[in-house]
């Protein structure tokens, strides 16, 4: 099967403005006659959903959580990139469109990061018209700030709680349609299938958390916003509930998964005090503007810390290596989040961690509180510092923070079209769900700007062309593959809740995640990605044999809800594997330790993996297919990126 | 008139009533302890019995008396009905009692609320009623105006009339209803100066959180203005008002020991 | 770090919204000071799935005290002892060795208990689905810097926007009323221009269905506003009041 990405033809600027004339609409009065599911209700899906109610299709929308607005778009800190150019410092589309290719390691698409650049700005406006509380200067305009290393301002934000307020805000449009009557909520319910019917995709198949009720859905469209898979790792920074099991079920009735080697590790996170750690703190990258990150020079004082023996304030400054200054005068600490996770990662494994696990190193403001005075760092960072201070009891103004990095977000993602159409036709997958729009790397402040960008922008344009082609028909609900999905699924339960061997799933979970941590982390080698192959299905067949899953399905059942979305993982976690063993380069947040430079830099291979790697599921137990789009680069330059 | 039957029955509406039945019964505390200070003037009672004569007889504060004992019985019949639908709220408690960091008083307005009425109804038949009904005893001032001195005599049942007041020959004459003897002769009994006592005290808590939470309902919280309220409840409601009442009886109790 | 601890814990056990439930003593050995009183439930909870017992189920998501996901009175305080704290950020080295601590779910007719600490707070969606937006779709509006709007203004929309809806002041209050929270998600739209328009009609359509899902009224005890792990002020409250008041017997 050839992937057609439908990326239009013609001028870069003008790809989007045209392709929407030439997508086909719907009759205004046709569209409530159309049924569209909107599975996750984040950012993309809050604003999927209430955007195409108001356009006046009936809308189903799906969490699993109690509430729309608890989806963990809700604890994104930073902030949300637009190519506004309010501070007037040389911003523009174009350049919004440059850093994030760049930034992306080139391994993602012109058309789409022209287009999510473009609708940048109207998300701002969007926001703010819904009530969104920006932060604001005296004169009562918008505040901006420079974020994540880039070089002008462009990122807006509520303090650091901006994916909350955005979230609120798409929430706020979709309850507004809930009162209209166009969209009807489905709280505590997990998609656990989707429903194929002659090649399309016509329904999904549902677990009510409450009652443990299986119901099916249908409708003309299926839209994933179901967010990342961070939780492969069983640590990261994602809610516990974020799961890939929407998305995974959704890939192995067709849908291909492209990227899914490309994970985000975050360089500033809390590291981890022991195995009770159920997740990881992330702490704004913002603090590395003016905090130095060290480690000491030795592994002998390295292990005197690690004993307690000495307090980082004893170690002297000439026994201290700042390494990212040392490494990278010209970026020093303020390298993008893979090149600053590295080299942690790197000092630690040297032997010269600290903490008391050795994995952590020092991000010290000792002198930045001598420089600026402890007000003015406490203005900055205050929230940041006590929230420290909160989790690890010490107290970042006297003693250095100790960080490690961590999963923060995943690139990979269902493959998608410029429609945001999946290999499935009517199965389309918007924001951290789908692989499209970051690369190999996203930049800070990027991911609300997407998730918004495909739900408010994008799919109201697109979908409607597929749904004009289909018809208003109704979907025949009472075709055999709807009930059959559904026994798929019950016999799936029955089979997970027969299971009461001697280990637990959490245990399994934990399992998972140290292998992936260990070998598809932040740097790979193909012995180790082959070895964590093998490891991966020993676990999986451990899994079905000996987990333990109490309770029942007509309960609430949180033991039950937790294997199903731990079984997916550990066939997620072998396609990851494949796919970092298959790509034999560096990029991004895929770092292969035999791909670097004589410096230790990523080393990308563009002529043979400038392409989208995305992947077809053909059976349980059979290897995937592996399908390539390449990517065409018709007004960037490739270059290596460099932060000496 | 649906508008404003659907306002008071929501629990908003309920609310602005109890704080403006709470603020004018707050007003009538201060008039009344105007009065009530007569008590301290050594005249054998003249100004006190003619304030409570004129209290009691002047149409216009006839009329605002009844606004007042309307708002007395709307204020707690609708501090019922609340605390009816506040229980029902929470249907099973806590095992373990909240530490909520909420000042005691503000828990327990309906306690002292309720020790509040009581005292009401006490006080109420134990002077207004009599007083209404004539059981009180009566008495005749006379005072000469040229020399200021006042002469007191009792008067018998069948002497008093109606309350009158005249001068005669350089002489002022008042008969009238001796409010001024039941009180005093009231406040001998040291029990009923203790549940005084105890009702005052419970009158500072009731005000304390209640005048300023008055200005919170009504939504009046200015950041300027409401810590102005917030001083008043406390030392003008809450402590000179409770403490000015409770002197009388302590008074009348302890020059008579 | 040194230190574990051993607590006695009583939790309530209900099996659903049905069933009544009752208090249930677990011991907790061997607890890190660093665990969170959440992944401390987890600990608990894995020796109960490996006697296959049916664990503690209790709400929670984020556990970085933004989702308002969890809840939890422990000790008979919303969130637990800390101030301005969710459960999930509440971490054992508040506690001593040898503590007993009592568990018990959010407790409102207006929330019943689905399963142990788990209740359902869709009364929360509700009252939000009354009016809590500004009624404008997506595309064809201003440009965002059109109306300039003060920053105190904005400070202040934004510090009441910061509501994470968990419930905790309902918890907290004596009357299980809402008010802080539907107070909050009021004042943020009536502080800014953008929800001028609906301003009154937002007002009380949203107090009216607070009323309707059986809360308690307000007493001003303040108490939610102790609790609230956000630090929501009662000032929102006196907003509300003025607002609906205005609404109902002025503006209407």
């Amino acid at each position: 099967m050839m992937l057609d990405a439908k990326i239009p033809e013609g001028p870069l600027a003008e790809k989007w403005n045209k392709h929407k004339f030439n997508l086909k609409l719907v009759n205004p009065a046709n569209k409530r006659k159309y049924d569209i599911i909107v599975v996750g209700t984040g950012l993309a899906g809050a604003s999927a959903a209430a955007t195409l109610a108001e356009l006046g299709y009936n809308v189903k929308a799906f969490c699993f959580q109690d509430s729309p607005r608890r989806a963990h778009s809700i604890a994104a800190q930073g902030g949300i990139n637009a190519a506004k150019n309010y501070p007037n410092d040389g911003d523009s589309v174009y350049r919004l469109f440059y850093d994030t290719i760049k930034g992306g390691d080139y391994r993602s698409r012109e058309g789409n990061v022209y287009r999510l650049a473009e609708v940048s700005v109207n998300i701002i406006d969007q926001c703010v018209a819904q009530g969104v509380p920006f932060a604001r200067e005296y004169g009562g305009l918008l505040d901006n700030r420079s974020f994540g290393g880039a070089q002008v301002s462009r990122t807006f934000y509520a303090k650091g709680q901006t994916g909350q307020q955005l979230l609120l805000g798409a929430y706020s449009a979709l309850n507004r349609q809930i009162q209209a009557g166009k969209v009807k909520m489905y709280t505590r319910s997990e998609m656990l299938d989707l429903v194929v019917v002659d090649g399309k995709a016509q329904g999904i198949v549902t677990r009510n958390l409450i009652t443990g009720q299986v119901d099916t859905h249908s409708g003309h469209a299926v839209l994933l916003c179901t967010g990342g898979y961070g939780n492969v790792f069983y640590l990261s920074t994602n809610a516990m509930g974020s799961n890939v099991t929407a998305a995974w079920r959704a890939h192995k009735r067709g849908a291909f998964f492209a990227n899914p080697c490309y994970t985000q590790i975050h360089p500033t996170c809390i590291p981890v005090t022991g195995d009770h750690q159920s997740k990881l703190t992330l702490m704004s990258e913002s603090l590395r503007n003016d905090g130095r990150v060290w480690v000491p020079k030795t592994v002998e004082l390295a292990e005197r810390l690690r004993k307690g023996e000495l307090k980082a304030r004893d170690i002297k400054e000439e026994d201290r290596d700042y390494y990212l200054e040392r490494k990278y005068p010209s970026f020093g600490n303020l390298v993008p989040r893979d090149v600053a996770s590295r080299n942690a990662k790197q000092v630690c494994d040297e032997g010269r961690g600290v903490g008391k696990s050795g994995l952590a190193v020092y991000l010290d403001f000792a002198d930045a509180i001598s420089r600026l005075g402890q007000p003015a760092v406490a203005a900055k960072y205050g929230n940041l510092f006590d929230m420290y201070q909160q989790i690890t009891d010490e107290n970042p103004y006297q003693v250095p923070m100790r960080i490690y990095p961590a999963v923060h977000y995943t690139m990979g993602g269902l493959w998608v079209d410029y429609n945001l159409m999946t290999s499935l036709p009517g199965l389309y997958s918007l924001g951290e769900a789908n692989f499209s729009d970051h690369g190999a790397n996203r930049l800070g402040a990027s991911a609300l700007m997407q998730g918004l960008a495909d739900g408010y922008f994008v799919i109201p344009y697109t979908v409607g062309d597929y749904l004009a082609n289909i018809g208003p028909a109704p979907i025949d609900a009472n075709r055999p593959e709807f009930a059959q999905t559904k026994a798929e699924v019950e016999e799936r339960i029955s089979k997970l809740l027969s299971l009461k061997g001697t280990k637990t799933v959490d245990e399994y979970h934990r399992d998972l995640g140290h292998i992936m941590w260990e070998y598809c982390g932040m740097s790979r080698n193909a012995e180790g990605l082959k070895k964590a192959k093998g490891m991966i299905a020993e676990l999986r067949d451990a899994f079905w044999k000996n987990v333990i899953v109490v309770g029942e399905n007509e309960e609430v059942n949180q033991s039950l809800e937790k294997a199903g979305r731990v079984a997916d993982f550990l066939e997620l976690g072998e396609l990851m594997v494949d796919d970092a063993l298959n790509r034999e380069e560096s990029c991004g947040g895929h770092f292969r330790e035999e791909y670097q430079t004589p410096e230790g830099e990523a080393l990308r291979n563009d002529n043979e993996f400038a392409y989208v790697a995305a992947w077809e599921f053909k059976g349980n137990n059979m290897p995937e297919v592996l399908h390539k789009e390449q990517l065409v680069f018709e007004n960037v330059k490739l270059t290596q990126r460099s932060y000496k | 008139m649906s508008n404003f039957s659907k306002t008071f029955s929501s629990t908003l509406g309920k609310k602005l009533v109890m704080s403006l039945t709470g603020l004018f019964l707050c007003v009538f505390l201060i008039v009344h302890l105007i009065g009530n200070l007569q008590i301290f003037k050594a005249d054998d009672g003249l100004a006190f019995n003619q304030y409570a004569h004129f209290m009691t007889h002047f149409p216009p504060i006839k009329i605002i008396s009844y606004l007042l004992y309307l708002s007395i019985i709307v204020h707690s019949v609708w501090a019922l009905i609340l605390t009816r639908r506040n229980k029902a709220a929470r249907p099973i408690g806590y095992a373990i009692k909240p530490k909520d960091g909420s000042i005691w008083s503000s828990r327990n307005m309906g306690i002292l609320g309720t020790i509040i009425f009581i005292f009401i109804v006490v006080h109420m038949s134990n002077f207004w009623f009599k007083y209404h009904q004539g059981y009180t005893p009566f008495v005749e001032y006379q005072t000469n105006l040229k020399t200021g001195e006042t002469t007191t005599r009792v008067l018998d049942a069948s002497e008093f009339k109606e309350y009158v007041t005249y001068v005669d020959n350089g002489i002022q004459i008042t008969q009238s209803e001796d409010l001024y003897k039941e009180v005093y002769t009231a406040f001998q009994q040291w029990w009923l100066v203790l549940f005084y006592v105890i009702a005052m005290a419970a009158l500072a808590f009731h005000l304390i959180h209640g005048f300023q939470s008055a200005f919170q309902t009504l939504g009046w919280n200015h950041r300027k203005y409401f810590p102005i309220a917030k001083f008043v409840g406390l030392w003008g409601f809450g402590i000179l008002i409770p403490l000015a009442y409770v002197a009388m009886p302590l008074y009348v109790f302890l020059t008579n020991l | 770090m040194s230190g574990h601890m051993n607590l006695t814990l009583k939790v309530w056990r209900q099996k659903n919204s049905t069933t009544p439930g009752k208090f249930v003593t677990y011991k907790a050995n061997d607890i890190s000071p660093d665990m969170s009183f959440l992944e401390m439930l987890d600990v608990v909870n894995e020796d109960l799935v490996k006697k296959t017992e049916d664990p503690i189920h209790f709400d929670h998501d984020c556990r970085e005290g933004i989702c308002g996901m969890c809840s939890l009175v422990i000790n008979g305080e919303p969130h637990g002892p800390k101030r301005a704290t969710t459960t999930c950020q509440l971490h054992m080295r508040s506690f001593a060795d040898g503590d007993t601590i009592v568990i018990e779910p959010w407790r409102a007719a207006a929330f019943p208990v689905v399963k142990d600490l788990v209740t359902n707070r869709s009364a929360f969606e509700r009252i939000q689905q009354a009016g809590g937006y500004v009624s404008i779709s997506t595309g064809g509006v201003p440009d965002a810097n059109e109306i300039p709007i003060p920053k105190p203004v904005a400070d202040e929309a934004f510090s009441s926007a910061e509501c994470i809806g968990c419930g905790a002041c309902v918890a907290a209050c004596k009357n299980a009323s809402a008010m802080l929270f539907v107070s909050a998600k009021i004042s943020q739209y009536a502080l800014l221009p953008q929800g001028q328009p609906e301003r009154y009609a937002r007002a009380e359509a949203m107090v009216l269905q607070m009323d309707e899902e059986g809360f308690g009224g307000c007493t001003n005890t303040y108490a939610c506003e102790a609790q609230c792990p956000k630090e929501i002020k009662v000032t929102n409250i006196a907003r509300m009041n003025r607002e609906f008041f205005n609404a109902e017997l002025i503006k209407s």
